[in-house]
């Protein structure tokens, strides 16, 4: 299949002599795109007709973004969402490459389950999909899994999800064991014995008498698995902090020289506690949005290279299970399809340029996970993601992709649009 | 931040769900209604027609003897027909779900729920998603809330002191798990108090505890001083457990209401229970049962301020359904 893209802002990238994915946008009259690849850009080939053609006037051009943290819910959880159903959601959201957490039914801890998803994802040809093995064994937290196998079977990096990890012990030797295969680690830190409520601890749980989640589930986690990881040499990446004085303390450790990497997820940039006062249920997420001195902290962390990706911890749900009582409803929220229009609002109101949002989802992932940094030049592969950032629409609760419509923007107005995107040289979404 | 559920456009009360974002005029109104209603239960025959032909059902998530009872009587002596529904967790965990439960108890006509949950937010949650026209009242939610209970501690109080100004109030035992402390601070906040205070262990005490607008003591003995009223929370037994408290005894020695202790409380003080009283754990047989303990009066508002917050709430909604009906009279009325 033949594309070209006409008249609009690319983001300038290393082959363009920027030092990084800057904050430079270059315009461009022409980008050819052929067998899967970026054939020539501004270079008018009289041989080559385009079976597409997309007008990128007003649009600018940014290589596909790519998500550390998506629940794609198959195998095993098909009323929240089906491989084909969430990565067409991905695609929506301009995402050309996410990792699925291994928290399926039955649970990725085998070859036999990744080759399934990895089978399932390449039929349904709308993103990349590299999936995160399990840490431990039905992640249990007690067993080691077989990482070769995983490794093997095209498995990124390893991932306990929620599940905590029985001890210390356990841990260090699954450190130990991942950094044998040369595996990182994505590891959601919280200390289990701190952990048991449903939302931030702080005035708003005490005023509404919700059980409140300690910073310290988190802080004291992060400070144990930072002292592992230097003692195992493995790569550890922290998966969605949530607070400041984690924050705090990754910078440390990369000052330390630590090989240690963090994310974050778009909700806890974007909200805080206050948005569960009223018992909202479609704020209940994991980890629990905190205070505003956290949110702005974990912003400062991303803008500082802290924090070296965004995420959006995609996790679609049905219905009924937001429709109860706030501590019985499942924690998560549908966001891989509003990425970009959230990323405009934390533009706007936050002070978190666009660019910066874009590096942490197309570079700062990409050296998480050790993969080629994409870039929009000839000979690149053709992963990209046309975006709109000017049109307005209202969210309508049935144009929403993915199978979970567990949003708080459905009858918001969002600014910017993803028009097309663009995977392995194919449109994999159009709006 | 609370409130905008529970009331109607105008400002009345349509579910009682929360004491929490409710103006002073209208804790007065639910107060002065009570007060009026007290007579009801002086009559011969113990019955006004306020709620006449409508059903009330009491949804009970939460075993309760004393709350379920005087809902019912109250209920009763409002004229309401009532349908009493105990249903232990284990049963909805069975299958069904709280919104099916629902859809099938509106299907029978039912005009109120009463309802009590282990959760917080329980009754919030209902209130948003029964059909418009039913009006909840929450019985307990959680460690959220307990409205009716606050209120006809509320109602005791300005018996016996007259009014709430210059008071000052004394909450003691466990905070962290009561939503009886939580409605009592709002609502004593909100009528104006002098000072609440709250006296506990750091165990027992949520995070923050002061954004409610409490002072803190540790100390009961120097919490008590200059104390108008005194409310005795009652403390769980599964408290010893989870490393909250060492023991009964030593709980009794450090925080329990003995006649020691009470005199260092005004001389004048009330003291006050929300019941089922553990004698001996945090409070001395004497005092609960001596001169200056007001909790059987408690007891008694219980049924007068139930029936008033039942028979505001059912009014908002008939107000509420009024004013949407005339409202599709006048456009059916401009279409045709």
């Amino acid at each position: 299949m033949k594309i070209e893209i006409l008249n609009g802002k690319r983001l300038a990238c290393p082959a363009d002599n920027a030092k990084d994915m800057s904050t430079q946008w270059i315009d461009f009259e022409r980008i050819e795109i052929q067998n899967g690849m970026i054939k020539s850009i501004n270079q008018s080939n009289p041989a080559f007709k385009a079976d597409i053609s997309i007008d990128g006037t007003g649009c600018y051009i940014l290589p596909g973004l790519i998500d550390l943290n998506v629940s794609l819910r198959e195998p095993g959880y098909t009323a929240k969402g089906s491989i084909y159903s969430e990565t067409k959601a991905a695609a929506a959201g301009g995402v050309t490459t996410l990792c699925c957490t291994p928290e399926t039914k039955p649970i990725n801890d085998s070859k036999a389950v990744s080759k399934l998803i990895e089978e399932l994802a390449q039929e349904a040809a709308n993103c990349e999909v590299l999936p995160l093995g399990a840490l431990t064994q039905g992640l249990e937290g007690e067993q080691l899994s077989e990482y070769a196998s995983l490794k093997n079977a095209h498995c990124i990096a390893l991932s306990n999800g929620y599940h905590p990890i029985k001890n210390l012990a356990i841990s260090k030797r699954c450190f130990e064991y991942a950094k044998t295969h040369n595996l990182s680690v994505f590891i959601n830190a919280i200390e289990a014995s701190l952990h048991q409520g449903v939302m931030h601890e702080d005035e708003i749980s005490t005023t509404i008498g919700l059980q409140g989640i300690p910073d310290l589930a988190e802080t004291v986690a992060v400070s144990q698995l930072i002292k592992l990881a230097e003692a195992t040499g493995v790569h550890l990446h922290l998966s969605q902090l949530s607070t400041a004085d984690a924050v705090a303390q990754v910078k440390v450790a990369k000052e330390r020289g630590l090989r240690i990497t963090a994310d974050v997820a778009i909700q806890n940039l974007l909200y805080t506690d206050e948005k569960v006062a009223n018992f909202s249920s479609v704020f209940h997420c994991m980890p629990p949005l905190r205070s505003e001195a956290d949110r702005l902290a974990l912003l400062e962390g991303v803008k500082t290279r802290v924090i070296s990706a965004i995420t959006s911890a995609h996790q679609p749900h049905e219905a009924a299970a937001k429709q109860m009582p706030f501590a019985e409803t499942e924690a998560g929220m549908s966001s891989i399809e509003f990425l970009l229009p959230m990323a405009m609002k934390l533009e706007r109101e936050h002070d978190l340029l666009l660019t910066d949002f874009i590096s942490a989802m197309t570079q700062g992932a990409a050296e998480v996970l050790n993969i080629a940094l994409p870039q929009i030049a000839v000979g690149q592969k053709a992963n990209l993601c046309i975006f709109d950032p000017s049109t307005s629409y209202v969210l309508e609760r049935e144009n929403i992709q993915s199978t979970g419509k567990n949003t708080p923007l459905v009858g918001q107005t969002l600014t910017g649009c993803v028009k097309t995107t663009i995977f392995e040289g194919r449109v994999s979404y159009s709006s | 931040m609370q409130s905008s559920v529970q009331l109607t456009a105008s400002g009345k009360l349509k579910h009682f769900l929360t004491v929490s974002g409710l103006s002073k005029e209208l804790l007065t109104e639910i107060l002065d209604t009570a007060d009026s209603l007290i007579e009801v239960g002086e009559r011969n025959i113990k019955k006004v027609p306020l709620l006449r032909g409508k059903t009330v059902v009491n949804l009970f998530f939460e075993a309760s003897t004393r709350t379920r009872s005087t809902f019912e009587l109250a209920a009763k002596r409002l004229s309401a027909d009532v349908l009493n529904i105990n249903i232990n967790t284990s049963a909805t965990s069975k299958g069904e779900s709280l919104s099916d439960m629902l859809k099938n108890l509106e299907a029978m006509a039912s005009d109120m729920f009463v309802v009590r949950h282990a959760q917080s937010g329980a009754s919030h949650f209902i209130a948003e998603s029964v059909t418009p026209g039913v009006a909840i009242v929450n019985a307990g939610d959680g460690w959220h809330a307990h409205p009716t209970q606050a209120m006809l501690d509320m109602l005791t109080i300005r018996q016996n002191k007259g009014q709430f100004e210059g008071l000052k109030v004394a909450i003691i035992g466990d905070i962290l798990h009561s939503r009886v402390a939580r409605s009592q601070i709002r609502a004593l906040n909100t009528l104006g108090v002098d000072e609440v205070r709250v006296i506990a262990p750091n165990t027992l005490l949520p995070k923050h505890v002061e954004s409610l607008g409490v002072s803190v003591f540790n100390d009961i003995n120097a919490g008590l001083k200059d104390i108008d009223v005194i409310i005795m929370l009652r403390l769980q037994r599964e408290r010893m457990q989870g490393a909250l408290l060492p023991s009964e005894g030593e709980y009794y020695q450090l925080f329990g209401l003995t006649r020691d202790r009470l005199k260092l409380a005004k001389p004048d003080a009330i003291v006050m229970h929300p019941g089922p009283i553990n004698r001996g754990v945090e409070i001395e047989s004497e005092v609960a049962d001596g001169e200056q303990s007001v909790i059987l009066d408690q007891v008694t508002n219980g049924i007068a301020v139930r029936m008033a917050v039942m028979s505001m709430a059912m009014s908002g909604q008939t107000e509420e359904q009024n004013i949407l009906n005339e409202k599709r009279a006048n456009e059916s009325e401009a279409i045709s």
